[in-house]
């Protein structure tokens, strides 16, 4: 695949603060890559970097081999669909989608076609007279990706663009997001706070923490094999056990010794061990590996999560099987269940569930309101 | 019940608060309003007449040099285009100043709207007798040029010292509104403009120009209204030889005439009301007409 866009060490800092440091970063041709991470983690001055609005500090920025870092964003063949869609309230649908072939100066019959086709597209036909400003905040989300696709960037950045977006219509926008994104087979740079989001549209995640890329991969590979505690707790829930490499294949943890299929550690070299909480059997106390107490019972939906004390350290298992509170039960763990990771700066900081609350867990995750 | 009584509670809260703004605004608005008009078309024994309208399009007097003239139409020309020439600097010189003070940090925004408002705690008096001083022909202006050797220029007197002085007096007016507008304007829509392929200025000619036109129109109504009526300025800086229609009301007042001076008042009332609505007219056509 050929690379599109490259960043080469870049580091940005706003009034003395670092937000950016060192970062290297391959984006590829027609790909949908996927910038995640918390608020405050680089991801959204990593896109701005992209599409001009910032220079870098230290480093390069290459757009098909070349030097960009002072090209000013109209001259880079990159658009963006800005997290308040940024629409220009004095046009009409059909005028903000025109806006940039208008600057281009095409004729007018093109500009006509090209609209309408674009707003076909976007399943915004008969909107064309419409005011912008009495959009629902589905329709206005359209209307910026057709603005920013119309002049048929080679790269499309896209910040936070369901943020503001209800649940039902997000899943939808997702969808038809990456449909759009397969139909045109332009580049997208997708940033977002949401790891499902992420793991169901995106080609390559990059996991952004602490102005730092954690790890960039598949969606299979950061959820099976994330690189550190921050990236496994970030991405789907996990529990993060100290343990110790006894042998290859062979690890202890929560004072038992297990079978697991990784290796190529130091004998006794102490790690971080993840068991996803989908991953664990519940079965008879006696039967189990580990056996602890049933603290929590929350029922979700299509599963339950149920909080399991083990020698003091809280699990979460999602299960499909009814335990109550206070039973006792043993846990059953299969070999590939069980992943490894080399100790890091975030371990012992996740994958505790001691003070697991669902409500404080959506809490922190609405660092944006909706507009409506 | 209780949905009743809630709703009672605001319009009793609507009330209280709104009513003194409504009491207000009848006294001081709508009753001089209501006034000027029943003077204007009324006698000294208050009976109906339109002599004073009339008056004010057929008297004539002679000019020296430009024969027989309808006085106070040459009068009112002089005034609009006095009053346009300084409408017109203001917009100059107060958009860009309000675009670049809307763009600076919160705490430069503060610092330079209050240098821009400061002129405006002293006398209005004052400050035209200030510039009195500095304009003269042995003023501080050209005692500067003079130890500068570039000889002395004639200011005072002139047309050009009259628009110096309302610019000066009423730029603030300019800069005020058309700031409030821009300082609301979302950075993100510069981003996209420039995202979407404009330069620098196409920036500006397509979306700031527009979305600030709001304020555009709002200064040029608070510059032009009083500067079209100004009648000390030019007194003073015209040195008396720019007579304009806020004199001749002014003069008629004193001269106890106060049925053709309420006239000339209700003649440029309508007139300004009357370019207004076509200038809001004609920007809504053009700014927020879509295709």
């Amino acid at each position: 695949m050929k690379k599109i866009i490259e960043l080469k060490g870049v580091t940005k800092s706003f009034d003395g603060e670092t937000v950016l440091d060192n970062i290297s970063l391959d984006i590829y041709d027609n790909e949908f890559i996927t910038l995640l991470g918390p608020s405050g983690c680089g991801k959204t001055t990593t896109l701005r970097l992209i599409g001009g609005f910032e220079a870098p500090d230290a480093g390069d920025i290459l757009f098909m081999g070349q030097r960009i870092n002072d090209v000013p964003p109209h001259k880079r063949n990159v658009n963006t669909v800005f997290q308040r869609y940024a629409l220009f309230p004095h046009l009409n649908v059909f005028e903000n989608v025109a806006f940039p072939l208008r600057e281009q100066r095409v004729p007018k019959e093109e500009i006509q076609e090209r609209v309408e086709n674009m707003l076909s597209m976007v399943a915004l036909k008969g909107f064309e007279h419409r005011s912008v400003t009495r959009l629902s905040g589905g329709q206005q989300q359209r209307v910026a990706i057709a603005r920013a696709l119309i002049s048929h960037p080679q790269v499309l950045l896209l910040d936070e663009p369901l943020a503001a977006l209800d649940l039902k219509l997000r899943k939808d926008m997702q969808q038809e997001l990456k449909n759009i994104q397969k139909a045109t087979g332009i580049t997208f740079v997708f940033v977002t706070h949401d790891q499902e989001e992420a793991l169901s549209m995106s080609d390559t995640i990059v996991v952004m923490s602490e102005r730092k890329i954690q790890q960039i991969g598949t969606s299979v590979d950061v959820y099976n094999e994330p690189q550190n505690a921050f990236v496994a707790d970030f991405i789907g829930e996990s529990n993060i056990l100290d343990g110790m490499m006894l042998a290859d294949l062979s690890v202890s943890f929560s004072g038992q010794t297990f079978v697991c299929v990784d290796k190529g550690f130091g004998k006794n070299e102490p790690v971080d061990v993840v068991v996803r909480p989908e991953d664990v059997d519940i079965v008879p106390p006696e039967k189990g590996m580990l056996t602890g107490v049933v603290t929590s019972v929350t029922f979700m939906g299509v599963h339950y999560e149920v909080i399991v004390d083990i020698g003091g350290f809280k699990w979460m298992i999602q299960t499909t099987d009814f335990v109550d509170v206070d039973e006792r039960i043993g846990l059953y763990i299969e070999p590939d269940a069980i992943h490894i990771m080399k100790k890091s700066e975030y371990s012992g900081l996740y994958g505790d569930y001691s003070s697991f609350s669902n409500e404080l867990d959506e809490l922190s995750d609405a660092e944006s309101e909706p507009d409506e | 019940m209780r949905e009743t009584a809630t709703r009672r509670r605001e319009r009793l809260v609507g009330l209280v608060t709104r009513g003194p703004y409504e009491v207000w605004a009848v006294l001081f608005i709508l009753v001089p309003l209501v006034f000027t008009a029943y003077y204007a078309f009324t006698d000294d024994s208050f009976a109906f007449t339109t002599e004073n309208i009339t008056k004010f399009f057929t008297a004539t007097s002679v000019v020296e040099g430009s024969g027989t003239v309808h006085t106070y139409l040459l009068i009112l020309w002089r005034s609009l285009k006095l009053a346009i020439i300084s409408t017109v600097v203001c917009l100059l010189l107060g958009y860009p100043l309000a675009y670049i003070i809307s763009r600076a940090s919160p705490k430069a925004q503060k610092i330079m709207m209050t240098f821009i408002m400061i002129p405006m705690w002293m006398n209005f008096l004052i400050r035209t007798y200030a510039w009195m001083t500095i304009l003269q022909d042995t003023g501080i202006l050209n005692n500067l040029l003079n130890a500068l050797g570039l000889g002395t220029v004639h200011i005072i007197g002139t047309e050009t010292a009259v628009v110096i002085g309302m610019v000066y007096d009423y730029l603030p007016y300019m800069v005020m509104p058309i700031y409030s507008v821009m300082a609301k304007m979302d950075d993100r829509l510069l981003e996209a403009a420039r995202d979407l392929g404009c330069s620098g200025s196409g920036v500006l000619r397509r979306v700031v120009l527009p979305l600030s036109m709001p304020g555009v129109i709002n200064g040029i109504t608070m510059v032009l209204i009083p500067s079209v009526s100004t009648f000390y300025i030019s007194q003073k800086l015209g040195d008396g030889k720019f007579f304009l229609i806020g004199d001749a009301i002014e003069g008629q007042y004193t001269a106890n005439n106060l049925h053709f001076a309420a006239a000339i008042a209700f003649i440029l009332m309508v007139l300004l009301l009357a370019a207004m609505m076509l200038m809001r007219r004609l920007t809504n056509k053009k700014v927020y007409g879509g295709t």
